[in-house]
């Protein structure tokens, strides 16, 4: 976390060395965070080459690529689809489904009701989960990425959910608050939460000490990423090349 | 040893399209992480050039779909991923379709990641007008990437250049656009040494000595630079032809040591005017050696328009000897009194 939050702010000893920011965090090593585009859609095609690397290396790994509603309707969604599909990539393809893309609502941008039911056109299995039901969408990633380890070829996966605050810092709320009210009673990690206090497997107490466990280390790692320093000037055209 | 040399005397005569393919077929045996996508590579590819190459390595060596920003995409994934992908597109006018993921993903992933990820990739297309082959088939699109932070591009005009650089190409571990000119593969041959050697990027090569004028020319127009140069010899104007092989890294030294020998600088080129490679190259020399030049620099290039199909206005839009010749005696013929 701390390397993460440093690397919000820009420093030195975030996972880019503040060359990224937010919207193109790469975190290699520990992590396996090959790229994040801030190019809708983008990385569609690249997970496919990532999944088609796996195949030369003969592991079993595999790919997830995350997107939402919006980069359905680009162009690399059907080109980079297309491809995982025809050479069998195991690309475990999921669709963040919260309804909007920016401002603009899925239903007008889309005539299909889910996106899942795009997997037809590439002749491979389209899911629809419910995105805020973390056991659910837990099962059916494990079931997917199964098959895909045994050369199933690539799944689309789309969690329906929703998107609690605006696009960007930039962008005003637009949406009634009943709407906002009703989402914010669908949060994933509250449904949880009473899911697990009613079966008995957590209680109040263990909840609260790992909430205040996890402020912590929040806290610590915004404290490590305000102490960190800036990357050198001198440096500001390093990176470019390898 | 970075222009043929008498040391390499064993080799042979080979087209633009076999000296590829025989590159490719040896740094393939060389690297089994090198593989070739793209459309038809599979058979003799669209201009033979990964013949045979298929049949030797099917799963190395696959065709993809008419999907540029895919294809493009998924070698630049493969490229991250640990592989050395080599993506032809046919014509270059086709690189525009997958601007986006050349110019905001191969280009930057390495910046973006601060160092984490290298994407060793090599984008090979064919440029060049005169085929009558309409404005959608016939671009030079050299400067949009020239401009583009993060890529590397080769120019080679002859089949010992382009051997030569393919191989530093496919050993570098960044994005490499490699352009050839549709007439030199069709109408060249050069000797080839069978040795395996690599030329540098940012090492230019004096294709003519001269003493009183400097042509810097690329791809096809190095060609017709060297038959002016012939022409004007004829007329005792002694014309170097330098041919920078690759626009980045540029090799600015030997351009600015020539045109500080000469004094006069013509730049030819057969992109559209405005914006080209051409007036980055007139800029630099502008900037760092303005004492030097007795007269003003050049540029010879096409004109800015989309290409017409028909043949004669086709030919009329783009540089030919002549146009050469004329530059070369209006910049020996200059003086500020006049």
């Amino acid at each position: 976390m701390d390397r993460t939050m440093a690397e919000l702010m820009g420093k030195e000893s975030g996972y880019c060395k503040g060359r990224s920011g937010s919207m193109h965090l790469a975190r290699v090593e520990d992590g396996g965070i090959y790229v994040s585009s801030s190019i809708v859609g983008a990385g569609i095609p690249i997970a496919a080459g990532l999944g088609l690397a796996i195949k030369f290396q003969r592991t079993d790994q595999v790919v997830v690529c995350f997107f939402g509603d919006g980069a359905s309707n680009q162009g690399t969604f059907h080109e980079g689809i297309n491809i995982a599909a025809i050479w069998s990539l195991p690309v475990l393809y999921v669709c963040e489904n919260n309804g909007y893309a920016v401002l603009t609502p899925a239903t007008y941008s889309m005539k299909v009701k889910n996106v899942s039911e795009r997997g037809a056109a590439y002749g491979i299995p389209g899911i629809t989960v419910d995105g805020t039901d973390v056991m659910e969408v837990y099962e059916a990633a494990d079931k997917a990425i199964q098959r895909l380890r045994v050369g199933g070829g690539p799944i689309l996966m789309e969690c329906m959910t929703n998107r609690f605050r605006p696009h960007s810092q930039g962008v005003k709320e637009h949406r009634p608050s009943s709407e906002i009210e009703q989402m914010n009673s669908q949060c994933p990690i509250n449904k949880l939460r009473s899911k697990l206090i009613d079966a008995k497997v957590l209680t109040q107490q263990a909840d609260d000490e790992i909430q205040s466990r996890v402020l912590e280390e929040i806290e610590d790692a915004v404290r490590f990423a305000k102490e960190s320093k800036d990357p050198d000037l001198e440096e500001v055209s390093s990176y470019v090349y390898a | 040893m970075f222009t043929p040399d008498d040391k390499m005397t064993t080799g042979e005569i080979k087209t633009f399209a076999g000296a590829i393919s025989e590159t490719l077929k040896e740094e393939m045996e060389r690297d089994e992480s090198i593989i070739i996508m793209g459309l038809d590579v599979s058979g003799r590819g669209a201009f033979g050039l990964e013949a045979g190459l298929h049949d030797r390595w099917p799963e190395r060596v696959r065709d993809t779909p008419i999907s540029e920003p895919g294809f493009v995409g998924t070698a630049i994934g493969a490229a991250v991923g640990g592989l050395h992908p080599y993506v032809t597109i046919t014509y270059c006018d086709f690189l525009l379709v997958s601007m986006d993921q050349i110019c905001n993903h191969a280009a930057k992933m390495r910046l973006l990641s601060g160092g984490q990820v290298k994407v060793p990739l090599v984008v090979q297309t064919s440029i060049g007008r005169g085929r009558s082959a309409g404005a959608q088939h016939s671009q030079t699109l050299l400067s949009p990437f020239m401009h583009m932070p993060g890529l590397k591009i080769m120019i080679p005009s002859t089949p010992f250049d382009t051997k030569g650089l393919l191989k530093t190409a496919l050993r570098d571990e960044n994005p490499v656009m490699f352009f050839t000119h549709l007439l030199l593969l069709r109408d060249v041959k050069g000797f080839i040494p069978e040795e395996d050697y690599t030329i540098p990027f940012g090492v230019a090569d004096v294709k003519r000595e001269g003493e009183d004028v400097t042509i810097v020319a690329m791809l096809y127009m190095v060609a017709k630079a060297l038959t002016a140069a012939d022409e004007l010899n004829k007329e005792g104007v002694s014309v170097e032809v330098i041919d920078p092989r690759t626009l980045v890294p540029l090799d600015e030294e030997t351009i600015l040591a020539s045109v500080k020998k000469t004094g006069r600088l013509v730049i030819v080129e057969d992109e559209c005017k405005r914006g080209g490679v051409g007036a980055e190259i007139a800029a630099i020399v502008a900037e760092k050696a303005i004492d030097c030049l007795d007269a003003p620099i050049q540029r010879i290039a096409t004109l800015d328009i989309p290409i017409p199909y028909n043949p004669l206005l086709e030919e009329s839009a783009i540089p030919d000897e002549n146009n050469i010749i004329a530059a070369v005696k209006q910049a020996i013929h200059f003086s500020r009194e006049s």
